[in-house]
């Protein structure tokens, strides 16, 4: 058993050397990154085939390139990340510098997931790498063959004196969550998220929970069918169905499911074809567990199979599938489904579905597909979520100078582009000042007197709608 | 035979009854009274009132109203619980929130606008952008030791943000508190917030009701188990915690100067403060000079006998005078003060020299009108000490080396840091406050109070009229899409423009 002590006090005693702090480290830090990404592009892909038969399509955007691109853009920005930042003064304080600094927190824990395997542990990486931290990175055991690749490739790349990566399982990581770090970072569910928040309380060690959730993807009437119907169901069933911002399930009026029915299977059969069993860009459901877990929801649901339905154990296959006559109780609307089902729920108005989402924990991602921005404007203003995106999906996760977080049981932070520096660094306000204008200070000094009071207050206070002296 | 003492009046008896009755029901009766507000108070959020702007401003403009109609009875109950004098009390409780307050109302239009952020080549149809929205219902666990501004400053941010507030006020500030309970009701809007007094046990029942965010002000154990209550819903915490603020003061130094600037701060609230210096680290040299200074400065502010001073003020309650008392007797020897009034809660400004890394008062945070001086040989061994202890709330150093101070700064780290003064940083409006490590989590004041009190929410507007970009994303998956896909949404390197086809 590895002595994870070990391991964070190695980390601590490198961070102490002060060596991750020069900007020219952390680039050179990123820049093996990206290496890493171009150089192993085909072992990457092929772990990932095996982990989820991952097409490599979605390997190639999803995962490497998406990593790829948070590094560069790390490189391209952090030199205007690294700066102070300067603050308005007031009168008083016009002789003073008062700025905000940026710094790295010490050593940090990065908890991987498997469904996005690379970009899940690469993307907070970046993140702690620029903003000058030592990192140890524990990639999900579940996804065992990415995960295997990355604790041989990282050493190899990175400074193992700065980075370290550790394997294992749930025992593994609670014992590694007994040590101290200065922040946690977890991409996963709620329940393990609880142990993490737990964990960290003991040493006071900050968090960001990426978790998911339910997702609705709300039709409006007004959308155009065809074009929701393909963007849905890429959402839905990309990565076989396996994303924490995958539209979980639709809320939409009998007339709009009349009409949309069709067109999502006219989509699917255009996507993966007649067979999607036999179709090269369908994934595989992650393990047995999971596999016997979506099936157990699909045969347990009150609901009816509209489109798919079909399963072998075997491959861990699960058709993409939508289902219909679904109710608020059924099992399927009880948990994340994190699988290729897309359950339809009938509701008869937007205030309806508006209350309906409002009735349940706040997820990780709404979406919305209507015709009115009028509509649009509402549900965004009624409703809350991590993110909003109307008229596509998964999409508002890639806009680099967007935050990607939750809210509520969906999580806690954010991160992503700039985001992900701030979520690692400590924003340290600093004043400095002289030994001169003392005078100004002997107001502020017992023996305190009325007059004193009055020319203070006269310098101090702020008013409406003007300037702020202190 | 000595005469028995006369026994307290009737009147006096009933009065001490129904005191303790009310402070035990109110104990008591704090779980279900609190169930029953949260449950109103997501009722009120509900009904949508706190998302609009001018509803927020009205409640803001109603604080401040509440503190400049109030003054006097602020004045008063500060007197009674911690002998503030009003000069500190307006000064450092009520001009603070009321500066907060405008500076929320003067900005919120800005901050409640949505934030446009840069956008590719193909989201350039689209329209991205963050939004603010309040987390729901908040609870407020302020200190006792600035019990107006500690408690006001997070509540200002919270309802600028468009939230519910529970506002739970010390019970060892009893008289602040009292207060606020009769004030906030008759100005702010009874539905959307509610101020609930209790005890340490009280706390733990709170803790398990849920909230969508805990702002807590006060000790590290506390601090402890809010996030560990906080981890069981998943609620986000700022915590913002004391502990010991090293002040290094170097050969090079205006020590006249710097004595005034420091004796401020540490004395200033009898020393009940989270951002007061909390010790001194100097060389022998240094601190001779230091406490001739020290002792004059004081002598200054407070006059021969600082228990006579309206200036200066007493300890909060018994059991913080004993602390205080046991570290001074315990620690180190005393240069200058020393003197105490158990009765008063009184404890003159004092100086602690020949003080080892070892004594109480280097161990325990004194939050008391005492300030030990430790003797180090350089700055570099001030910086080893430092580091081998917790980030600490503040980090102070007096220096007119610029090297010195740059060292100090870059070397260590800290919620905040001053250099030739202290405390400042805490109250400047523009500047996040908060601490690091053990010091706490997250940070407030001004844009920063609104922004902890928000989740801010990523929106993509896009349409389906353009379908043409998308296209490439979908299966059946070709080789040539994907080098067309990879080519336009590469990112490259020292390239500002890119694009992003999904």
């Amino acid at each position: 058993m590895s002595d994870y002590g070990a391991i964070v006090q190695k980390l601590r005693d490198s961070f102490g050397t002060r060596k991750t702090r020069p900007a020219e480290f952390r680039i050179s830090q990123l820049n093996s990154i990206v290496t890493l990404l171009r150089e192993n592009e085909g072992p990457i892909v092929e772990a990932l085939e095996r982990d989820l038969r991952k097409p490599k399509f979605e390997t190639m955007i999803s995962e490497i390139s998406m990593a790829i691109n948070e590094a560069n853009y790390a490189i391209n920005h952090l030199a205007s990340w690294m700066k102070p930042e300067h603050v308005e003064k007031s009168l008083v304080m016009k002789f003073d510098e008062c700025f905000i600094r940026k710094e790295p927190l010490g050593v940090v824990l990065i908890i991987g997931a498997w469904n996005y395997p690379v970009q899940l542990v690469l993307v907070p990486l970046i993140g702690a790498i620029a903003a000058g931290n030592c990192a140890v990175v524990k990639p999900s055991e579940l996804s065992d063959s990415t995960s295997s690749l990355l604790t041989e490739l990282l050493p190899k790349y990175l400074d193992q004196s700065c980075f370290s990566v550790v394997c294992g399982g749930a025992k593994e990581t609670t014992e590694l969550l007994e040590q101290r770090f200065d922040h946690i970072f977890y991409t996963g569910g709620v329940s393990v998220a609880r142990s993490v928040m737990r964990a960290a309380s003991c040493h006071l060690t900050p968090v960001t929970l990426e978790l998911g959730g339910k997702s609705p993807a709300l039709v409006e009437g007004s959308c155009d069918v065809t074009a929701t119907a393909r963007r849905l169901v890429w959402a839905r069933f990309f990565n076989a169905g396996q994303s924490c911002v995958a539209p979980d399930y639709v809320l939409c009026s009998p007339e709009t499911r009349r009409l949309l029915l069709p067109a999502l299977r006219d989509c699917i059969t255009q996507l993966y074809g007649t067979e999607p069993r036999e179709s090269r860009d369908f994934g595989r459901i992650i393990n047995q567990r999971h596999f016997e877990r979506i099936r157990d929801l699909l045969s347990n649901s009150q609901g009816r199979v509209e489109i798919g339905g079909e399963t072998e154990e075997g491959e861990r296959y699960i058709a993409p599938t939508v289902l219909v006559d679904v109710s608020e109780s059924d099992p399927v609307m009880q948990e994340e489904i994190f699988g290729p089902v897309l359950p339809i729920l009938t509701v008869e108005s937007l205030e309806e579905a508006i209350n309906f989402i409002n009735r349940r924990e706040k997820p990780l991602a709404l979406y919305l597909y209507t015709g009115d921005s009028k509509v649009v404007t509402k549900v965004m203003e009624c409703t809350s979520s991590g993110g909003f995106c109307s008229n596509d999906g998964l999409v508002h996760m890639t806009v680099i100078t967007l935050p990607f977080g939750g809210v509520g049981s969906s999580g806690v932070g954010r991160y992503h582009g700039r985001f992900s520096f701030d979520t690692f660094s400590h924003q340290r306000s600093c004043v400095l000042r002289g030994f001169g204008l003392e005078w100004a200070n002997q107001l502020r000094y017992p023996p305190y007197s009325e007059q004193k009071l009055e020319r203070l207050l006269q310098a101090t206070q702020e008013r409406k709608w003007s300037c702020t002296l202190l | 035979m000595l005469p028995s003492p006369s026994s307290p009046s009737p009147a006096r008896w009933f009065r001490t009854l129904r005191r303790t009755k009310s402070t035990e029901q109110s104990s008591k009766l704090s779980l279900s009274v609190c169930t029953e507000l949260l449950r109103k108070s997501r009722e009120a959020l509900a009904s949508g009132r706190t998302l609009r702007e001018e509803f927020r401003l009205s409640q803001l403009e109603a604080l401040v109203r509440m503190l400049v109609e109030n003054e006097d009875e602020f004045v008063d109950v500060l007197h009674k619980d911690l002998h503030k004098p009003r000069f500190e009390t307006v000064l450092s409780e009520l001009i603070l929130v009321k500066n907060e307050a405008l500076f929320a109302v003067n900005n919120l239009k800005k901050w409640m606008n949505p934030e446009y952020v840069a956008r590719s080549l193909v989201t350039s149809l689209d329209e991205c952008f963050v939004v603010s929205e309040p987390l729901g219902v908040v609870l407020i666990i302020g200190s006792w030791s600035s019990p107006v501004q500690l408690n006001l400053v997070p509540l200002v941010g919270a309802v600028a943000a468009g939230n519910c507030v529970i506002l739970k006020p010390s019970e060892i500030s009893s008289h602040t508190t009292e207060l606020l309970q009769r004030l906030i009701p008759s100005y702010l809007d009874t539905e959307c917030y509610h101020v609930i007094s209790g005890g340490p046990s009280d706390l733990t029942d709170l803790l398990e009701l849920k909230f969508d965010h805990i702002f807590y002000t006060g000790s590290r154990a506390t601090g402890q188990q809010v996030m560990q209550a906080a981890a069981r819903s998943l609620t986000p915490v700022t915590l913002v915690l004391g502990g010991k603020n090293p002040c290094y003061v170097d050969r090079e130094c205006d020590v006249g100067i710097a004595a005034q600037r420091i004796a401020w701060a540490r004395f200033h609230n009898a020393g009940q403060s989270d951002v007061a210096p909390d010790f001194v680290l100097c060389h022998t040299d240094v601190q001779a000079r230091l406490i001739l200074a020290l002792r004059s400065c004081l002598l200054q502010f407070y006059g021969p006998e600082p228990r006579h001073s309206a200036s200066f003020g007493r300890l909060v309650n018994a059991e913080l005078f004993t602390h205080v008392r046991d570290l001074v007797l315990a620690s180190g020897k005393v240069a200058v003060g020393g003197e105490m009034d158990e009765a008063e809660k009184y404890i003159a400004p004092t100086v602690l020299t020949d003080v080892l890394e070892s004594d109480p008062a280097m161990q325990q945070e004194i939050r008391g009108p005492v300030l030990p001086i430790m003797t180090v040989y350089s700055a570099d061994e001030a910086i080893n000490y430092i580091r081998r202890k917790e980030k600490p709330l503040c980090l102070y150093v007096f220096s007119s080396d610029r090297k010195v101070i740059s060292n100090m700064m870059t070397c260590t780290s800290s919620g905040s840091f001053c250099a030739n003064d202290s405390v400042l940083q805490s109250m400047m409006v523009m500047l996040p406050f908060g601490g690091v490590g053990a010091s706490g989590m997250g940070s407030y004041h001004g844009r920063c109070s609104f922004n902890t009190f928000s989740h801010r929410k990523s929106c993509v507007l896009r349409n389906t009229r353009v379908e043409c970009v998308t296209y490439l994303r979908y299966p059946p998956y070709e080789d040539r899409s994907l080098s067309l896909m990879m080519w336009a949404s590469s990112l490259s390197r020292r390239s500002q423009a890119w694009c992003q086809i999904l």
